[in-house]
């Protein structure tokens, strides 16, 4: 009876102890160490911040502030800046993601299927601004759309008076959201571009011998094979339109009037008032909704693929 | 007939987004040719009517930009070896050794991959306050020594390797530290590349740590520094200057961009196959 379970499971029953233990943690301890220092202890720490009053000054004895229990959610859901910021974030993302994915889809189905020549000389060239240095683009933004900039004198031309784009309280939130869009519909084209390679071509040409036009090949072939991909996508640039914090830092710093304020934004706000207490609160708070959108989207990703 | 116009149509309509996409880099380079006073007087003039180095020789001049630029060199070379380093070890024990708590270390990189950064910064901050590292560089650069990115493209890297050659050694009596260090080092060379690349554009380009970090312009690293300079300028912005440090901020990582597309586009993929 043990043997024929030893010869069913592969492993002796006697469990031993796996022959690299030692070596494989000697390796692993760099990333070890860093990661209980800055991310698993700011995790249970961040919970346990924001269940206190802790302020800037409690820096140097972080142990003695009190406890306030629920006390800075309960005040944050009833802060009008915080659900302001809730707002944006939903705008950043409920605009943000679907744009960003449908100029990277695109660009990615025109650079795989509908060109022959200089391919990866426009795929360098869309993908520079994910690499580009945030704080010099905006610089270049906010001159662009300045009452006097580059935009305004283009309108101008045209016949039009341009408005003050980023102190207008409806516009400003398109004019960052671009600068977030064009940031990241490289990354989404790249990624669409490794999908559609995986796309079989057999497949395709069968369709089209049996007569399915090229947008029949799009819809009923193309789109369903590349659905892993499409996820991914959406969930990555969620994940970062929600965490929104360079692109309204920079160009309006949450303004006019916290009608940019993204939530990590406003999680900074609050952290630079030194209000740890509420600043932790808001930050789980947007923690929760990112692991909850991530859980979301992966398990739509299983359950299709 | 549709073959001959639709690539017609496509070029001219790629041609046009690749415009509007490098608009922003003709400007910020433009005006860093122009001088303020020429920006703010023509706004909608493309190229400068008159380039000059002035904007390049002030700002190398200004108190503050050099320490920004050697800060930034200095923390992007630490985050580039402590990842070569630690992620390559921790890549190479995921994907090729048997160990106990194997399962727990992947979540562990999982988690980090995906914990968002607003999520921890203000614990991460006191930590940093603990260990007296505030406005230090060693506490800009330590959170990053390991990106989980790295260790990712290390893993993926790894698991590729053949384990027959790695038992063939192991049989000949190799410890596993000689086999990472005469095996598998040797071999990993394009997956350095592409980890030195991912980490240095992390270090480079990286903005809320840093800001956070830093407190005194002596640790600035170039983004904090420029960002400083450009709020710093009030109502009528000196563009000509800060669009000469946006120069000097961005074209290292355009120039290492232009050259090694390959390992950016590698990286970028591998972030996807988790």
């Amino acid at each position: 009876m043990a043997f024929a379970l030893q010869a069913k499971t592969g492993a002796p029953l006697t469990r031993r102890r796996p022959p690299h233990t030692g070596i494989a943690w000697l390796f692993l301890a760099p990333f070890a160490v860093i990661f209980v220092v800055f991310t698993a202890i700011p995790i249970i720490s961040s919970l346990a911040i924001s269940l206190t009053d802790m302020k800037s000054a409690d820096l140097q004895t972080p142990f003695g502030v009190d406890f306030s229990g629920l006390e800075n959610y309960v005040s944050l859901l009833s802060d009008p800046n915080f659900v302001r910021a809730i707002l944006n974030t939903l705008i950043f993302v409920v605009v943000g993601v679907p744009v960003t994915m449908v100029i990277g889809f695109a660009l990615a189905l025109v650079l795989n299927n509908g060109i022959r020549r200089f391919r990866s000389v426009f795929r360098g060239l869309f993908y520079a601004p994910v690499v580009t240095n945030i704080v010099s683009v905006a610089l270049i933004w906010q001159y662009a759309f300045n009452q006097n900039g580059t935009v305004n004198e283009v309108l101008a031309n045209l016949g039009f008076a341009g408005p003050n784009w980023l102190g207008d309280e409806n516009l400003a939130m398109p004019v960052v959201l671009l600068l977030g869009i064009w940031r990241n519909f490289g990354t989404a084209m790249l990624l669409f571009l490794a999908g559609l390679q995986s796309v079989p071509e057999d497949v395709k040409e069968a369709a089209a011998l049996d007569g399915a036009g090229p947008w029949r090949r799009l819809w009923s072939i193309t789109i369903p094979l590349i659905m892993p991909t499409t996820l991914l996508v959406s969930v990555l640039l969620s994940v970062f339109f929600l965490q929104v914090f360079d692109e309204p830092y920079l160009l309006t710093n949450g303004g006019p009037l916290g009608s940019t304020e993204s939530m990590a934004l406003f999680t900074y706000h609050q952290f630079g008032f030194g209000n740890f207490g509420i600043s932790s609160a808001a930050s789980f708070i947007l923690l929760i909704i990112v692991a909850a959108v991530s859980a979301l989207q992966f398990r739509l990703l299983r359950s299709r693929s | 007939m549709t073959g001959r116009l639709r690539p017609t149509v496509l070029y001219t309509a790629l041609i046009v987004l690749v415009i509007i996409t490098v608009l922003p880099f003709v400007w910020v380079i433009s005006g860093s040719l122009r001088t303020t006073g020429d920006i703010l007087a023509n706004p909608g003039a493309w190229l400068p009517t008159q380039a000059t180095f002035d904007n390049f020789v002030r700002l190398f001049s200004k108190n503050g930009f050099s320490t920004f630029l050697s800060n930034s060199i200095v923390v992007a070379v630490v985050i580039v070896i402590g990842n070569i380093i630690a992620a390559s070890m921790a890549g190479f024990a995921l994907a090729k050794l048997e160990f106990r708590g194997k399962r727990i270390a992947f979540a562990a990189v999982l988690i980090a991959l995906m914990v968002p950064f607003s999520a921890t910064f203000v614990p991460q901050f006191v930590v940093t306050v603990q260990l007296g590292l505030v406005d230090t560089l060693a506490g800009i650069a330590l959170p990053s020594l390991v990106l989980p990115i790295s260790i990712f493209i290390m893993r993926q890297f790894a698991a590729g390797i053949p384990d027959e050659l790695l038992e063939a050694a192991r049989i000949d009596g190799a410890s596993e530290i000689r086999i990472f260090f005469q095996i598998f080092l040797p071999l990993a060379g394009p997956a350095v590349a592409t980890v030195t690349i991912m980490s240095f554009l992390a270090s480079w380009n990286n903005f809320i740590w840093p800001l956070i970090v830093a407190q005194s312009a002596d640790s600035y690293t170039l983004p904090v520094g420029l960002a400083a300079m450009s709020q710093a300028a009030g109502n009528v912005k000196d563009y000509g200057l800060v669009l000469a440090g946006a120069v000097v901020v961005m074209l290292p990582v355009l120039v290492l961009f232009l050259f090694l597309q390959r390992y950016f586009v590698q990286g970028i993929v591998a972030t996807g196959l988790k």
